[in-house]
């Protein structure tokens, strides 16, 4: 953590560092490459902006994309903490279905979109399950590892008054005692989820989408709008992972001392 | 009525590579309702195993533990315990610590509530009640965790070395407190402890275990009046007494 009075400079030099290679880029633009196909300037990718602003599909675009991002990461939520749970708290669980997750965790997401297509045809689900795919391990991994991280204490100091059964302990001891795990993982999910996007909406599940329209303008050879997709996906992206930190930060910190998040 | 019976106590662990270590043999020993009993003994005795025996926490090899009639074979609402560590849930503040074990049986928030206040006020903590532990000082933590155990109105409190983290005037200042608390609460103290004054401060029984395997050495009654002046004779010469005794080849070695 930074303190504020320390913060405000380097503050600044982000913001010029910022001017700086835009003004760079927009100079290497007009006077040496001079061909806007290889690389648009700065000016061509925001009238490029305002254009696809006129045009009014900005919005579904993000909206589309937010969907398969929602249906992704809410499955990987639905499926991965509960198997997290399972073999962060039954050691047998974690025998029976390790050897399973460790050899499907390294298949690279975007290895199962002809799955995706073949399962679940060109849908929303499609995409969303390519993103799936993305978040879930993180969110798996982290779960358990938080479950398997809990201070012994905790569990007897939790028996000793009356939290005895399996499911209490899980619900009133395991789980808040790692939620700042789970939510790490979430966080990290989320941001693989947010790679795999532009993948998921390569093969044309939808007529929106911000990497669908990434795509659809590499195609009409547009690279100045290419540009302002490539910007969106970031800056939402960064946006998505900003509200995540507070939401944890919010949550957590008053009770958190010095543990990581 | 109400007193703890062990009988021929013994716990033995098998390590990982197969042998076996004997941590508690053949410990006979009665707990009489209110007294305050302070187990005392050289670290890796067994104390903290025996206490975790009696909490339910570990089980037993051979041998019975009795309480008030029934037989322990786990985690009993009649035992409550104080860890040695920080045990409070971080995640919960102070006063829903305190409620937990009440919220567990199925009290509604409102009775909870009222009677964590209770006792968070018997440990004098009251203006705590939403602060988190984080927030509060080791000492504060273990007062808390005392009324979090009193909470469930056991008969026994379990107390393993719950004062070894904290600095020397915190501790006596806990002390201090403690024996108020055991005046207005009338509950059974078992206090582990590797402190020889604060055992005779506390303890109006004093068993002195063996080193490992752990087996009771000596049974000594503390008869000094309360409240005890740790700087007078008579505190002096238990003090003495007990060292010397705990010096002793039979009491320090097997």
């Amino acid at each position: 953590m930074k303190i504020r009075g320390k913060n405000v400079p380097d503050w600044w030099l982000g913001v010029s560092a910022i001017i700086l290679v835009i003004v760079l880029w927009q100079a290497v633009a007009v006077f040496l490459v001079k061909n806007p196909f290889i690389l648009p300037s700065p000016v061509d990718v925001f009238s490029a902006f305002l254009d696809l602003l006129a045009r009014d599909t900005l919005l579904k675009d993000i909206g589309v994309s937010l969907l398969h991002f929602g249906i992704g990461l809410g499955a990987a939520l639905l499926v991965g903490i509960p198997i997290g749970i399972l073999i962060g708290w039954y050691r047998v669980m974690d025998a029976f279905l390790d050897p399973i997750i460790e050899i499907i965790r390294p298949i690279p997401p975007l290895a199962w979109i002809p799955f995706a297509i073949v399962w679940l045809g060109l849908t929303n689900v499609a995409a969303g399950f390519v993103i799936f795919i993305g978040a879930v391990f993180p969110i798996i991994l982290n779960t358990y590892a938080g479950f398997r991280g809990i201070p012994r204490v905790f569990v007897e100091a939790g028996k000793m008054l009356g939290c005895i059964r399996d499911r209490d302990l899980i619900r009133y001891i395991a789980v808040p005692s790692s939620l700042p795990q789970i939510a790490t993982g979430i966080r990290i999910a989320s941001g693989v989820g947010w790679m795999c996007l532009v993948a998921a909406e390569l093969f044309g599940v939808s007529r929106y989408g911000l990497g669908q329209k990434l795509w659809h303008y590499y195609n009409l050879h547009q690279m100045d709008s290419v540009v302002v997709y490539m910007i969106l996906l970031g800056m939402i992206g960064l946006l998505l992972d900003w509200l995540f930190r507070i939401y944890i930060d919010r949550h957590f910190l008053k009770w958190r001392t010095g543990e990581v998040a | 009525m109400g007193d703890l019976v062990i009988r021929n106590l013994s716990r033995t662990f098998v390590r990982d590579d197969g042998s076996e270590l004997e941590a508690i043999r053949d410990v006979n020993l009665t707990i009489h309702k209110e007294e305050f009993i302070c187990i005392l003994g050289p670290s890796g005795c067994g104390k903290t195993t025996l206490l975790r025996t009696i909490a339910g926490l570990d089980r037993l090899t051979s041998g019975e533990i009795m309480l008030d009639g029934e037989k322990i074979d786990g985690p009993n609402p009649k035992v409550g315990i104080v860890f040695q560590e920080y045990s409070l849930f971080p995640w919960r503040n102070v006063i829903d610590n305190v409620a937990f074990g009440l919220e567990m049986q199925g009290m509604g928030p409102e009775e909870r509530y009222a009677r964590a206040e209770k006792y968070l006020d018997l440990v004098g903590l009251s203006q705590f009640s939403k602060s988190y532990p984080s927030e509060l000082s080791g000492g504060m933590r273990q007062r808390v965790a005392v009324a979090r155990a009193l909470a469930l109105d056991p008969l026994i409190l379990l107390m393993d070395e719950p004062f070894g983290a904290l600095d020397a005037q915190t501790r006596n200042l806990l002390q201090n407190e403690l024996l108020e608390i055991w005046g207005k609460t009338k509950k059974t103290i078992i206090f582990v402890t590797h402190s020889v004054d604060e055992a005779v401060f506390l303890a109006d029984r004093l068993i002195v275990l063996t080193s490992r395997p752990g087996s009771v050495c000596e049974a000594i009654p503390i008869e000094l009046p309360r409240p005890r002046d740790r700087t007078g004779s008579g505190f002096a010469q238990v003090r003495r007494k007990v060292l010397d005794l705990i010096a002793q080849p039979r009491c320090s070695l097997q």
